[in-house]
């Protein structure tokens, strides 16, 4: 294909084209630079109050993480009506990690792998009903994940 | 090039397993090589999107807290042979892609 300005223009249109077909989702920066579990709860939860519940599980997630670097979890819940599910680790520099919006499609229940920069809580949020869960637990790190 | 995200899915009494592996260095911009060398710039997944045909079942917001070569799994209510599951990201420095596997 010579180089063309028409071509150009075609080759452009295509590639706009092609960029508009990925789905988009926007990023809430707001709330991966709260650094504080406070203002990262609330920030998730527009200063909602969040009540502690034995409903929400963590199936996975160790006690004692020798490499902070991956720490798998797996959390589920038999609240229902679940909409998002965040998982927070209070003491890294940015404590939210995820934030799942689910459909009610999928069962609530999601895994991941964790960095941790040290022993720390980590915290399951879950917006159910329009109303704010959370469990914790402790995870001793004994290797640092961010390298530090 | 080989899609940086790999798809597993596994149907079992009315419900299918989705698993994700997404190939991604996930840097949070705080760590270097060495203790002198400069700081590896920030470069992590900040969104990813997972469909059940053509609807949304997931959207999720990440930070750099997840690890290097993210690993995620959902759990789909139903699920038929020949479904397609499309798994999509996008990251901080405006990258993105897309991988996509049907259920067997």
């Amino acid at each position: 294909m010579k180089n063309t300005r028409r071509n150009f223009i075609k080759k452009t249109l295509l590639i706009s084209a092609a960029t508009w077909l990925v789905p988009k989702l926007s990023w809430a920066a707001d709330l991966f630079s709260a650094t504080s579990l406070e203002k990262t709860l609330s920030t998730l939860t527009g200063d909602k109050t969040i009540e502690s519940s034995d409903k929400i599980k963590f199936i996975r997630l160790p006690t004692i993480a020798e490499n902070g670097a991956v720490v798998p979890i797996t959390i589920t819940t038999t609240l229902t009506a679940v909409e998002t599910i965040a998982i927070i680790v209070a003491k890294n520099p940015i404590p939210l990690a995820a934030q799942f919006t689910l459909s009610p499609k999928l069962l609530p229940k999601v895994s991941a792998r964790l960095k941790m920069a040290k022993t720390s809580e980590v915290i399951a949020l879950v917006k159910a009903d329009n109303q704010y869960y959370m469990t914790k637990q402790t995870v001793k790190v004994t290797i640092g994940g961010c390298g530090g | 090039m080989a899609s940086s995200v790999k798809i597993r899915t596994k149907r079992n009494q009315g419900i299918t397993e989705i698993r994700i592996l997404i190939a991604h260095p996930m840097e949070t911009g705080r760590r270097s090589e060495t203790p002198e060398s400069a700081l590896i710039p920030a470069h992590y997944i900040q969104t990813l999107i997972v469909k059940h045909n053509d609807e949304v079942i997931a959207n999720t917001l990440t930070g750099a807290s997840i690890s290097k070569n993210p690993y995620f799994a959902f759990t789909l209510q139903g699920g038929e042979i020949g479904d397609k599951i499309t798994v999509s990201w996008q990251d901080n420095l405006g990258n993105m892609d897309i991988g996509e596997r049907l259920i067997s």
